[in-house]
């Protein structure tokens, strides 16, 4: 992004040189803030996955030293390097919590929908640039706040990354600090959502209808929807969990309660269960804001690869805007067994099954989309390829969970990790890294290599199911979650204790097979090979821009005539037709 | 085909659940090879050097959309022919109190608290300013109906073959009562009695011959994160005949003093 700032068309006012701070800390161009978003994204991945990586130790070897890092993590933590149960509940909440809020979210959102969206659209920035820029820092606030609670003397938030309540009412660790940083987190979401939805409403290229949209923006435009509906409920939930905690209110908090044999000198009369009911208003809808831009890479990347249009373009946008919307009464399915009649759980598992229809639909389309293909297997398409059965198997394995009778034996185990995991780790974070393949020539001007990217896929798709298919083995060996010791404690879980150390034994060599990603992405900033204006020669907008785009975007009028993957059409020499003809040179 | 992997089996209607986990997994496993064989087959045959020029078109057949209307009928059986009326079961049809032996169960940080009504059948009254975490973890008021009350920690004992119906609620925080065995899993929330049914139908002994392993044992776990001991929150069940039951009962109450008072058990 180093290059002098062009003479954008569209925007006059940006000719003026601005001063590095404005350029790349404060700046407001979208593509800056996208790549701070993305870089901010994978080094909380990173973060996040370190965490993993010491809590599977501990779940491998329940009560040994943590080799290396051991002695360093301190008395209070890991006293002999060996760790305590508090540490692991921190370790826990912290990994779920970095994970989809600091990692996936700021990436798949933030990231690539900064930085693609507006280009996709033939726009020259988002609506409000200013806006964006504050939504970036709120979220680097909130990255802050739950980093430093690690410091923080009783240790970072441990209950969970669902935080439920009266548990984290009275916790003694950091979990103030958590609500604190999910404020800035949520703000953060909040006011990128209403940018992209104005963005996406008022900055289309002309030519461009809603038909027209590539696959991504509507994935986007759709999330947008879901973070600005949703987050709002979970934003208040937040806010009256911290007066429980701080101003000794009991929004939560039940008549009666007694910890460690004291009566809890509180006002009572609260509801545990309304917390989760809030809290989950947000978090199922969070799960598709994880699933729906990885599915948006992902059609891009099929599409440009398959060198044909998407099969069932249409059906894929209105299941979609479908997903959307039953994304927001799907909830009380993560609370089946907290007491629920047959009214409310037969409501909630027929919007669970009836909401598992689209999703069927989109990754049907996207499986059908292949045939008659000419596939190009270069590195972002072996990552979106390897999402389909992936996120296959955590769609299906969604399907006992949903069914209310089902998940009786198998809530709160080992196997809804699994599940879970296997739709946004294999699932999402592989379209991510399709994304961050195919996507860098704009950003860098230089592609990623080739080598090291299979060298990175193919490892990554057998231990992350060497991590992960374990688990849905010992959740039908009914091992809980959350356990501090892996289950041995239990006879039943202590059977399948062992898989734990296949899993951990998988988990690092996982990091291992990242070292060939993170050479690739710096080795590839400065020596990767130079791709010009269209290296995949692939149809959407933002590959009329040069690359990296300058200041405003493009260095030419936009008019759009076409769909968003117009390739291989008959009659033509070239096999495929760019949404808006590129200016003759 | 997944019953290799479950906690034996020791309830009513643990067998109803299990069967259908494992109808919902053929289920998958068929979609599963479908997708991916056809998956599979795409990506040889379409790949650019057998391929060079793809097909604007493709597929133009409709058997995909027949695939997707096959999947929702089969999850409409699902949920209409057994996860809608098992759990109705579960929550709407519990036995009268009568014919069953009705508990409470009382969770705290880090155990479970077992209270039995007694001789008289009527659970007391309890006050949490009663309580004390050595003589009295559930605050039992021993005057009234709660003179004949039966407490023990971590040891719930039920006769087999009848109905046993648990009251759950919680001290502190939320836990979740799991039984594996039984194909029990239901959270104890403070400030809410939630009741919660089985049918146990074998007993400790005879599923120490069926398992073939003398020190077997019917676990009680804790399923819902509570603090830091969550980990280690392990009860126990015994499934005795009812004789041994209420020699068992019996036994219990003979240890409540005059004073009302049982502090044999700490």
């Amino acid at each position: 992004m180093a290059e002098p700032v062009q003479a954008s068309p569209a925007h006059e006012e940006h000719h003026h040189e601005q001063s590095f701070w404005r350029k790349f800390i404060f700046s407001t161009d979208h593509k800056v803030i996208g790549v701070q978003y993305s870089v901010t994204g994978l080094a909380f991945l990173f973060f996040g996955f370190c965490l993993m990586m010491i809590m599977r130790w501990q779940l491998a070897y329940p009560g040994e030293p943590i080799p290396l890092i051991g002695s360093l993590l301190g008395e209070n933590r890991a006293p002999g390097g060996i760790m305590l149960p508090d540490f692991y509940n921190e370790l826990g909440a912290m990994h779920g919590t970095i994970m989809v809020f600091l990692g996936v979210v700021p990436l798949a959102v933030g990231g690539f929908g900064n930085f693609v969206m507006p280009l996709q659209l033939g726009a020259p920035d988002m609506a409000f640039p200013r806006i964006n820029m504050i939504s970036y820092w709120c979220l680097f606030l909130g990255g802050v706040t739950m980093f430093a609670s690690f410091f923080l003397p009783n240790g970072a938030a441990g209950n969970g990354w669902t935080s439920y309540s009266p548990l984290a009412d009275i916790a003694l660790n950091g979990q103030t600090a958590w609500l604190i940083g999910m404020i800035f987190l949520i703000t953060s979401s909040l006011l990128g959502a209403v940018n992209f939805i104005t963005t996406a409403v008022q900055l289309r290229a002309p030519g461009l209808t809603w038909m027209r949209l590539p696959f991504f923006c509507w994935a986007q435009i759709v999330t947008a929807f879901l973070l600005l509906l949703a987050f709002p409920p979970l934003e208040a939930a937040g806010v009256l969990q911290l007066m429980d905690r701080v101003a000794a209110t009991s929004f939560f908090l039940p008549d009666g309660l007694v910890v460690g044999g004291e009566v809890l000198e509180v006002s009572g009369g609260g509801s545990p269960l309304l917390w989760q009911h809030l809290f989950w208003f947000l978090a199922h809808p969070e799960v598709y804001v994880l699933i729906l831009p990885a599915m948006g890479i992902v059609a891009e990347v099929i599409a440009n690869n398959s060198r044909k249009p998407l099969w069932g373009y249409r059906s894929m946008v209105y299941s979609l805007i479908f997903l959307g919307f039953m994304s927001f009464i799907v909830w009380a399915h993560h609370m089946f067994i907290t007491g629920m009649g047959s009214v409310m759980s037969t409501f909630f598992q027929t919007t669970t099954m009836i909401i598992s229809i689209p999703s069927v639909i989109i990754l049907s389309a996207l499986f059908i989309s292949l045939w008659g293909g000419s596939i190009r297997y270069n590195t972002p398409m072996l990552f979106a390829l390897g999402f389909l059965p992936m996120f296959g198997i955590g769609g299906l394995t969604g399907l006992p969970l949903g069914l209310s009778a089902a998940d009786i034996p198998l809530h709160d185990t080992y196997y809804v990790i699994g599940h879970f995991h296997y739709v946004v780790a294999p699932g999402t974070l592989f379209a991510l890294f399709a994304g961050v393949y195919y996507w860098f020539p704009k950003v860098t001007g230089r592609k990623m290599n080739e080598f090291l990217g299979k060298l990175h896929f193919w490892p990554s798709l057998v231990f992350m199911n060497g991590v992960f298919f374990p688990m849905m083995i010992q959740g039908l060996n009914g091992v809980s979650r959350r356990l501090a010791d892996g289950g041995i404690t239990y006879d039943f879980a202590g059977e399948v204790a062992g898989l734990n150390r296949m899993m951990s034994v998988s988990a690092w060599c996982l990091a291992v097979a990242q070292i060939p990603f993170i050479i690739n992405f710096f080795m590839s900033i400065r020596n990767g090979e130079k791709a010009g204006r269209n290296p995949w020669n692939s149809t959407t907008l933002e590959w009329l821009a040069p690359s990296p785009a300058p200041h405003g975007n493009f260095d030419q009028a936009i008019e759009v005539t076409r769909g968003p993957y117009e390739y291989s059409v008959p009659g033509s020499d070239k096999d495929y037709a760019p949404q808006a003809e590129p200016a003759s040179t | 085909m997944m019953d290799a992997m479950f906690p034996a089996a020791a309830s009513e209607h643990a067998g109803e659940i299990d069967n259908m986990i494992d109808a919902v997994h053929y289920l998958m496993l068929v979609l599963f090879i479908v997708w991916g064989a056809f998956f599979l087959y795409t990506l040889m045959r379409f790949r650019a050097a057998r391929n060079p020029k793809a097909d604007y078109v493709g597929v133009k057949s409709k058997a995909s959309t027949v695939g997707e209307v096959l999947v929702a009928i089969a999850e409409g059986v699902l949920l209409l022919g057994f996860s809608i009326p098992m759990w109705a079961e579960r929550v709407d049809e519990i036995p009268s109190e009568a014919d069953s032996t009705v508990v409470r169960v009382v969770a705290q940080q880090f155990a479970w608290n077992v209270w039995y009504p007694g001789a008289d059948g009527v659970f007391g009254e309890a006050d949490p300013y009663l309580t004390d975490e050595a003589t009295n973890p559930i605050g039992l008021d021993r005057d009234g109906a709660g003179a004949d009350d039966i407490w023990t920690v971590n040891q719930l004992h039920l006769p087999v073959d009848k109905a046993a119906i648990i009251h759950l609620t919680s001290k502190d925080v939320i836990h979740s009562f799991n039984l594996p065995n039984m194909r029990i899993k239901q959270d104890a929330i403070p400030g809410l009695s939630i009741p919660v049914w089985f049918v146990p139908t074998k007993t400790t002994v005879q599923i120490r011959e069926e398992t073939g392993n003398p020190d077997y044992v019917y676990e009680i776990a804790c399923a819902q994160l509570c603090g830091n001991s969550h980990y280690s929150m392990r009860g126990f069940l015994t499934v005795h005949t009812e004789e041994e039951f209420q020699a068992w009962l019996d036994e219990e109450a003979s240890y409540l003093g005059d004073s009302g008072t049982d502090d044999f058990f700490n």
